[in-house]
């Protein structure tokens, strides 16, 4: 299997400007091909990607939908930075998100009427992050002790955990006063504190810190350096003498941990509750954005940013002008390629002036 | 010098003319010219990166030159593919081995048949008859290639390799893999097919098998052809004429016995070190008793192994590759869990220790896979340089990363050990592969160091990085060192060691005093023959 | 449950079994070729998904329910083909690539859709099916199992084909080599890129036909989404089967079963929530993978991309 993790090379300022060239053409690439595209189904381009820009990102009440959604995308891509550069493919973490989402919904209601606002916060989220991450537990186990292949684990344990979640919803957490099966919503004042006088909740500061925190774990310690290594070249770990499966237990929980966190934050900011058969399935979504950012905390903020306000302006643009949210995966899969394609012909160029 | 004697009689089977390949930042072969006649052993000679695997490449259809012509019995072909140059009759055995392992002996020799097609097994089976007795080799048809032992694999190759019609044979350093013996059988084979008529092209850079198994020899240096020893020539030449005449060739006129390449390459297995004064009344540094190790799926396991390593002692580790070296090199460093026996350095017991802690407690570990495990090539030199001290003051303080002792600790060793690299940031996997040794030996040979297991340090290295590994180690085990030096290179361990075992079979067959005439008794252990 | 399993009931919950099971089949036995030969196709979902809107619409505009499955052939390898040219030929990173196909698909789909039919979601005719002759009338499964759609009896065959396929064609040993050892396939002359395309164009072609079994025959309509994992569920059937199709006739068998009991409890009214039986095979699956984890094998080249020369 290839191991997604990357090498953490310092780089120069002008690696650094070559570095956001070959980050900005595929996104040129993919807005100029999208373009065509909307041309072809018979709308202006121009208009829509306006609308979009004007909706999602410079409308006071726009820019700040924009950013609320951006909280959970930012916990699962610092989880999805974690793994990847430990050569580990978490794709597993709708489930994660979910579950963790559900005991979040339903363990919240209780506890505030038990402890304090800001303790009921604290232990739901540490909840939620342990959740997450035993939902890992089984992949991590068979990963390490016989290193069965966890793409197929994680998937697998992610259809199981939507569907977990789905009963939990559905029996034990159903709010009996509802008549779509549902948990026990958690008043609006109980919820995350917003942000001054806007609509955004706190938990995006959360999230900003999140993979802040995770990008220095990766560049800055001992930690971090030893899951490079193990996803770099895990022979090579084994003779440094890093203990591989333990390190591999570690990256799993953390990653699934940042994930679970995610579907707490999302509950108590937002929601307040879930609902039966609600499955975002961010999941597949951050993949992109975390390779596109090249598995690099700082970068994937301005990612998610942008992604956000595609999501969030895109569904107004439909409501508007007939263009369905779902150009917006069009949109990121094309991006995707382009990322990639770029990425080829730059290693083969180096490849060709290489002395 | 009369280098292009063309024995006019014979149609050539094969012949490259004007061949040049440039890569990005090379001239692999620059106008290369040579004939291969049926019926003839011509041996290529040249070290790494003369430009030998490049035209085998170009001859087997993998690599297209930029200019030059394959005349092929005098019709100028054009090999753009490896399955034109099967149809043409070119059969190549590369260095390392292409088979499928998880396919029997008849289905890799089937692999590439008509797609279209049904097998014919009935038909493969007739032909891989006919060639084993034309080799004189007894192997199951139906056993799985990975089952096999590198020689029987071998064997399966030159099989493929003759498999559409055998015109021409070219074999890639055949004999890195195999015993004595082995090489002997191959020795064998190889005569039975030039008295058929096969033209067989033998790629080597071990100047005794050249004269041994050649008639006809060609020395390529930096890309160019630069010299040839005809049949007749060779014939009337004595071994020691025959090395000074290639030595002559493969490094300039006033070469011989002058400059340390060619001292190093014309010594080779002249030499042998001088016994020194190694104190076994002392107690021993290292200490080994009975250690055995689980067999994993496809290796052997090390089995009831003994010995002891005395400081300022190199105990050598003979034997064909995959009986167990590895093993043991990996069991000692603390890699790879033992299931009995005991380790000991001094009086301390490190049978359960980790890789860490041997580490501090002074036992060091150099692998033979320099890019596979020693380095992480995507990270810089610097941190490859502290990959075995991650965590540790001075380069991390509470588990925070200093970068900058790092980096000073990185320069430092790039300046004491002559390690050639743009900078400390560079990734370590564009160095060359001499630079990167270099690399390794500066992370392990550090001034804590107690014990020190070498395993295969010279391979894949050219002829500069071979001596500067060598003089490594020779200098270690003066200023005290207890060095295993692993090699399957049986000429290194003679000039190196002062007691060479030999491993087979995961065994350790015996330990001899490195004397005169030890060689022979270990190239029969090599083969389990005899035990010491 | 007394009286749950009466004879209707039963022959019902084969027949949807079988319904469901056709389209995870056909793409498990596709990935089954693409991992065989060495590349991961994560990109199954979206050849899937393209082929149920492909072969849907071509059933929807030529009323023929096999030019609508060619249609779906054609729209997965169509995929397939980015696949094939992204990974095999430019060798770049096959879990992104496959992602990134997936996500296109959804939204591609959704996208012509949503402009061809607006909101509205027409239905295909009712399906013939092709009773085979005296064993269609055993009780209790002959209905469910032999008066079926001729694609299902065809689905069943290619297991059987595909199994001899590898094991008794130069077909079958170039898939092999160029999974386990392509630089070995590409010395024996065979062109390792050549095979691995054929391969992922095979698989496309296989889960693009699954695709329309699922829109055409399944639901008898294209919804956006509607493979909803099934594609990810060929995928880990295929790497659970460890390259012998009969083992994937197996589980698809299983999670078709499955998915039928869920409908059918719900038609029986019962109140178990569908998504534990749902959940049955995953978890049985990831049971099996417990227990007997340390078998797990696949092929050592999976994943890689071949680049001659390098090892």
């Amino acid at each position: 299997m290839t191991a997604p993790a990357q090498g953490g090379v310092k780089s120069s300022a002008g690696a650094r400007l070559a570095t956001a060239f070959r980050v900005l053409l595929p996104i040129v690439l993919a807005l100029l091909v999208g373009a065509v595209i909307i041309l072809a189904l018979g709308k202006d381009p121009l208009t829509y990607y306006g609308y979009v820009a004007r909706r999602g990102l410079l409308s006071p009440i726009g820019i700040q939908a924009t950013i609320t959604r951006m909280a959970p995308l930012l916990m699962i891509a610092a989880g999805l930075i974690v793994a990847f550069r430990a050569g580990i493919w978490n794709l597993g973490v709708d489930g994660q998100f979910l579950l963790a989402a559900v005991v979040t919904a339903a363990l919240a209601p209780v506890l505030v009427t038990l402890v304090p606002g800001w303790l009921m916060i604290l232990i739901s989220l540490v909840v939620a992050a342990l959740v997450g991450a035993a939902w890992s537990l089984i992949p991590a186990f068979l990963k390490a002790r016989y290193g069965v292949n966890e793409i197929i684990t994680t998937l697998m344990m992610t259809f199981l955990g939507i569907g977990l979640a789905n009963v939990l919803i559905k029996l034990p957490f159903n709010d009996p006063n509802t008549t779509v099966p549902q948990t026990a919503t958690l008043a609006v004042e109980d919820r995350l504190p917003r942000l001054f006088d806007t609509t955004i909740h706190s938990g995006v500061v959360i999230a900003i810190v999140a993979v802040l925190l995770v990008h220095l774990l990766m560049t800055r310690t001992a930690f971090g350096l030893k899951l490079q290594i193990v996803g770099a070249n895990p022979r090579a770990a084994v003779h440094a003498g890093l203990n591989v499966s333990r390190l591999t237990f570690a990256t799993f929980a953390l990653s699934a941990g940042l994930v679970g966190l995610g579907g707490a934050i999302e509950v108590l900011g937002v929601w307040g509750t879930v609902r039966a058969d609600w499955n975002p399935a961010f999941g597949l979504l951050v993949v992109p954005l975390v390779f596109l950012a090249r598995l690099h905390g700082v970068a994937v903020i301005g990612f998610v940013l942008f992604f956000a306000v595609l999501m969030s302006g895109g569904e107004s643009a439909s409501r508007r002008l007939g263009v369905p949210t779902d150009f917006v995966l069009v949109l990121v899969a094309l991006l995707l390629i382009f990322l990639a394609l770029v990425e080829f012909l730059d290693h083969r160029r180096r490849q060709a002036t290489k002395a | 010098m009369a280098m292009t004697g063309q024995d006019r009689a014979v149609v050539p089977a094969v012949a490259v003319e004007g061949i040049t390949k440039h890569f990005p930042g090379v001239l692999a072969n620059d106008d290369i010219s040579l004939t291969f006649n049926p019926g003839e052993i011509h041996v290529l000679l040249g070290e790494n990166g003369a430009g030998k695997s490049t035209l085998i490449a170009i001859l087997a259809g993998m690599q297209q030159p930029d200019a030059g012509r394959i005349r092929l019995a005098e019709k100028t072909v054009r090999l753009t593919s490896p399955r034109e140059s099967l149809a043409h009759g070119i059969g190549t055995v590369f260095q390392h081995v292409l088979l499928v392992p998880s396919l029997t002996v008849i289905e890799n020799l089937m692999l590439g048949g008509p797609w279209r097609r049904r097998l014919d097994r009935a038909s493969a089976l007739a032909r891989f008859g006919e060639l084993s007795r034309i080799l004189a080799v007894s192997l199951d048809p139906d056993a799985l290639v990975g089952r096999l032992s590198l020689g029987e694999q071998q064997q399966v190759e030159i099989i493929r390799a003759l498999w559409q019609g055998g015109r021409v044979l070219i074999l890639d350093e055949p004999t890195s893999m195999l015993t004595p013996a082995g090489v002997r059988e191959l020795g064998q084979v190889m005569r039975r097919l030039r008295d058929q008529g096969v033209a067989i092209i033998f790629i080597t850079h071990k100047l005794k098998e050249a004269y041994e198994f050649g008639d006809r020899i060609s020395v390529l240096r930096l890309g160019r052809t630069v010299g040839e020893i005809t049949k007749a020539r060779l014939a009337a030449m004595s071994e020691q004429q025959a090395t000074d005449e290639v030595i002559h060739l493969m490094f300039g006129p006033s070469a011989t016995g002058q400059t340390v390449d060619a001292e190093t390459m014309a010594h080779e297995g002249q030499r042998r070190r001088r016994a020194t004064a190694v104190d076994r009344g002392q107690s021993p540094f290292l200490t080994v008793h009975g250690l055995s190790t689980t067999a994993q799926p496809g290796e052997s396991a090390l089995r009831d192994v003994t010995f002891e390593v005395w400081p300022g002692e190199i105990l050598g580790i003979a034997g064909v590759d995959g009986n167990g070296q590895k093993q043991l090199a990996e069991a000692l460093a603390g890699q790879r869990p033992a299931a009995s026996g005991v380790v000991a350095l001094r009086n301390t017991q490190i049978t359960h220790l980790n890789v860490a802690a041997r580490r501090r407690l002074g036992l060091r570990y150099i692998t033979d896979e320099r890019v596979g495990e020693g380095i992480v090539a995507t990270h810089s030199l610097a941190t490859n340089l502290v990959l075995k001290e991650i965590g540790r003051a001075p380069f991390w303080w509470r588990g925070i990363t200093r970068w900058d002792n790092i980096h000073a600790h990185a320069r430092e060793k790039i300046a004491t050990h002559d390690i050639r690299t743009p900078s400390e940031h560079t990734p370590i996997g564009r160095l060359s592969g001499g630079n990167i040794q270099k690399a390794l030996l500066a992370r392990e040979l550090s001034t804590q160091t107690g014990v020190v297991i070498f395993n295969k340090p010279t391979y894949g290295l050219d002829l500069h990085n071979i001596r500067t590994a060598r003089a490594a180690i020779l200098r270690g085990a003066k200023a005290g060192l207890a060095t295993i030096l692993i090699s399957t290179e049986l000429d290194e361990l003679v000039e190196l060691c002062d007691r060479i075992g030999v491993m087979y079979q995961g065994r350790l067959s015996g330990i001899v005093e490195n004397v005169e005439g030890a060689e022979i008794q270990i190239g029969l252990m090599m083969t389990g023959a005899a035990a010491a | 449950m007394p009286g749950l399993f009466t004879v209707d009931f039963t022959t019902a919950l084969i027949f949807g079994a079988v319904t469901a099971g056709i389209p995870l089949l056909l793409a498990g036995l596709g990935e089954q070729i693409s991992e065989k030969a060495g590349v991961l196709n994560i990109g199954i979902e979206g050849m899937m998904l393209f082929g149920a809107y492909t072969g849907f619409l071509v059933a929807f505009k030529t009323d023929s329910i096999w030019l609508g499955f060619l249609g779906g052939a054609g729209g997965g390898m169509l995929v397939a083909l980015l696949m094939a040219i992204f990974c095999v030929w430019l060798g770049m990173n096959q879990i992104v690539i496959g992602i990134a196909l997936t996500l296109g698909a959804e939204g591609l789909t959704a996208l012509l859709h949503h402009f061809q039919f607006s909101r509205t979601y027409p239905r295909l005719g009712a399906i013939d099916s092709l009773p085979l002759p005296v064993i269609s009338d055993i009780p209790v499964f002959g209905r469910a199992l032999f008066d079926r759609h001729p694609l299902v009896y065809l689905s069943i065959l290619l297991v059987f084909a595909m199994a001899w396929l590898f094991r008794n064609t130069y077909v079958g040993l170039n898939l092999q080599a160029a999974g386990d050892k392509p630089a070995a396939l590409d010395a024996a002359g065979v062109d390792v890129y050549l095979t691995r395309s054929c391969a992922v164009l095979a698989t496309g072609a296989l889960a693009g036909i699954g695709g329309a079994y699922l829109a055409n025959v399944g639901a008898g309509l294209f919804l956006p989404f509607m493979t909803n994992g099934a594609g990810f569920i060929g995928l880990v059937l295929a790497m659970l089967a460890r390259g012998h199709p009969v083992w994937v006739l197996f589980g698809a068998a299983l999670f078709g079963a499955s998915l039928a009991l869920t409908t059918a409890l719900q038609v029986a009214g019962l109140n178990i929530p569908t998504d534990v039986v749902q959940m049955l095979p995953f978890a049985m699956v990831m049971l099996v993978l417990v227990i007997f984890a340390r078998h797990s094998y696949l092929p050592p080249a999976l994943g890689l991309p071949y680049v001659r020369g390098e090892r």
